[in-house]
């Protein structure tokens, strides 16, 4: 049994095929990155994995389960988070909280306990307040707490996205474009997160990324897509070596 | 700035959020404790008054301010527990009971208007609310068997394990419900339901993407807040001790939407801070206008004006005083500057009033103002 895999996948928007035929496996532990031109169909196949869309064919299979026609929400309850390519935090509330939101799926109170506060749900919040804290440390961002979103720099918020889809307590993360809009700083302390919750939080890691310095530097493989088309897939250095991969690129 | 060093998680997010916040709340209850002592019989009655529409308010914060739901049919709600009551208690059914089975009630229907927001945002929801309104007021108006119609219904005064209350015995009914309502809403909003409302008025993508059930937490707080607002309604109801359907028209729905815009969304405090400013324009607007022809008079007669141009001064002002609508519009302004000068409502304001003592002298007139962004909370 593979740890996560992409059959056939297809989606089509009137005349336009965006993902067209898709299909790879992800390992458990790997780091896997795709990449891709612009509008090479990268964010809508994450869109797909992690149901905002509806994919017209195919078949998308985690840890043996066919979770092809789960809802959003269900899938982030089996343990698959994401992260957004234009940052989508709550942006009127505080880091923590942001934060908190990520431990929904951990949450097991229903609204009249909440309503009561028993004893249950202090544990509960307790048990959150603790898991988030945990991620903070690992991230470094205590110090953002109890900041509004709204008042903290790009950079930072990019940080917490990620902060946030680690609460969920995921098996398998997906990370759109972690490194846009940073610096180069920032995008290595980025690639540092990425390797440390890889490898010591034991988190399978999917990616669509631009940044090659980066890719080469996280990923045990690549997918290149071009026009919702797989082109190659393997190693970092394999891909970018591609005949076909430099002609997307070049335009030659 | 003051940093609290905490301990443990326990206490992250405590009732009050210091000791001194819990005195003075101490002393606001030691005052509205005492109130019937203190206050003339009118004075107690508009804070009945008061407390109904915080109600109302702290119930279409949940909604609105945190969910981000809009309703302007909030009326309707109030309508139904109303009515709820006053054949609860024909039927002779105990208060302890359709007090809160008014709510339950309520909130039941408010799921089933929920229904719809799972499709409809911003202005159409907004429109579904209002029809959910009418909808509730012709029906209130022709199911004569039961409401009377237009005729109305009359309720006996209310009776708690057989002893009748009287206005001071319901004025601390009122107080009772309304402190529970207002810990219930701050149980809820500092739990994972508030999260998950939170959630979804900021970004849905990112709420289902987090595993919020969307659907199911757009219809929690359609019916929380309505279950809410029918308690007010049973509140009300018994108030004015006659009920009919004019009293449960658009503009009242649009006087509780006044309420938050007023108060403020953010915070509870603002239903409360909305519901006082609601209830207590009328009376001094009344004021206002008896002083206004006086001084108008002691204004002419200052500047030494003849005879006629006093006349026609008078003539004109009291036009203008008397006019029909004057309330509505000076409300309209009120709202319009509102909303431009502090959408904060009169809860941001406070917290300003509150930081510039805090920080005095540092106090800066640019530090009140808030950042400038470029992100996309800048876009909204």
């Amino acid at each position: 049994m593979t740890f996560f895999d992409v059959k056939n996948l297809t989606v089509k928007f009137g005349g336009l095929t965006a993902v067209d035929d898709v299909s790879f496996g992800l390992n458990e532990g790997e780091v896997f990155t795709i990449i891709g031109p612009n509008g090479a169909g990268k964010t809508t196949l994450f869109n797909l994995i992690s149901r905002l869309y509806t994919p017209s064919a195919g078949q998308i299979i985690f840890r043996g389960e066919d979770v092809t026609r789960l809802s959003a929400q269900q899938i982030a309850g089996r343990g698959i988070a994401r992260t957004f390519q234009n940052i989508e935090l709550f942006e009127s509330a505080s880091t923590l909280q942001n934060l908190l939101v990520g431990r929904h799926r951990h949450s097991t109170t229903r609204p009249w306990q909440d309503i009561l506060r028993t004893k249950k749900v202090r544990e509960e919040e307790v048990a959150h307040r603790r898991a988030a804290e945990e991620v903070m440390d690992v991230l470094r961002l205590q110090r953002y707490r109890d900041t509004t979103i709204g008042a903290l720099p790009y950079g930072v918020r990019k940080v917490i996205e990620v902060a946030r889809a680690l609460c969920v307590g995921p098996t398998l993360l997906l990370l759109d474009e972690p490194s846009s809009g940073l610096n180069v700083e920032e995008t290595n302390a980025m690639a540092e997160w990425i390797l440390e919750i890889n490898r010591r939080l034991r988190v399978t890691v999917l990616m669509v990324e631009h940044d090659m310095s980066l890719v080469s530097r996280v990923s045990d493989r690549v997918l290149a897509l071009n026009y919702g088309k797989m082109m190659a897939i393997g190693t970092s250095a394999e891909v970018q070596g591609h005949p076909d991969v430099i002609a997307a690129y070049l335009g030659a | 700035m003051v940093h609290r060093v905490r301990t443990d998680y326990g206490d992250s997010d405590p009732l009050f959020p210091s000791k001194a916040a819990a005195f003075w709340y101490a002393v606001l209850m030691a005052g509205l404790l005492a109130a019937p002592y203190l206050l003339e019989s009118y004075y107690l009655s508009q804070l009945v008054f008061i407390m109904i529409y915080a109600i109302v308010g702290v119930a279409l914060n949940i909604l609105s301010g945190q969910a981000g739901q809009v309703s302007i049919g909030h009326a309707a709600f109030l309508a139904i527990g109303a009515y709820f009551t006053a054949v609860a208690q024909k039927y002779g059914v105990p208060l302890v009971l359709y007090l809160p089975l008014a709510g339950v009630f309520t909130g039941i229907a408010g799921y089933l208007v929920g229904l719809p927001a799972l499709r409809l945002h911003g202005i159409y929801l907004a429109i579904a609310t209002l029809a959910f309104a009418f909808i509730v007021e012709e029906i209130i108006a022709r199911w004569e068997s039961v409401t009377h119609g237009n005729e109305g219904l009359m309720l006996p005064p209310p009776s708690l394990f057989g002893w009748k209350l009287g206005s001071e015995s319901f004025y601390y009914l009122c107080l009772l419900v309304t402190v529970l309502v207002i810990l219930a809403a701050i149980n809820i909003i500092r739990s994972s339901t508030g999260r998950s409302f939170m959630a979804i008025r900021d970004s849905e993508t990112a709420a289902r993407s987090m595993g919020i059930d969307t659907a199911r937490y757009k219809t929690t707080a359609f019916a929380l807040s309505a279950g809410i607002t029918g308690i007010a309604g049973a509140l009300y109801a018994h108030k004015m001790s006659f009920i009919s359907p004019e009293m449960f028209s658009l503009a009242v729905s649009i006087d509780f939407v006044m309420i938050i815009i007023i108060g403020g969304m953010v915070s509870l405090r603002g239903a409360v801070f909305g519901a006082i400013f609601m209830i207590m324009a009328d009376p001094l607007l009344i004021i206002l206008k008896d002083r206004i022809p006086s001084l108008t008079e002691a204004l002419t007669h200052a500047l030494f004006l003849p005879d006629a141009a006093t006349q026609a001064i008078q003539a004109g002002v009291l036009r203008v005083v008397n006019a029909p609508g004057l309330k509505s519009l000076i409300f309209g302004i009120i709202i319009i500057v509102f909303i431009i000068y502090e959408p904060m409502g009169l809860d941001g304001r406070w917290l300003r009033v509150k930081a510039y003592f805090k920080q005095f002298p540092l106090a800066r007139q640019r530090s009140a103002r808030p950042p400038r962004m470029f992100l996309k909370s800048e876009r909204r």
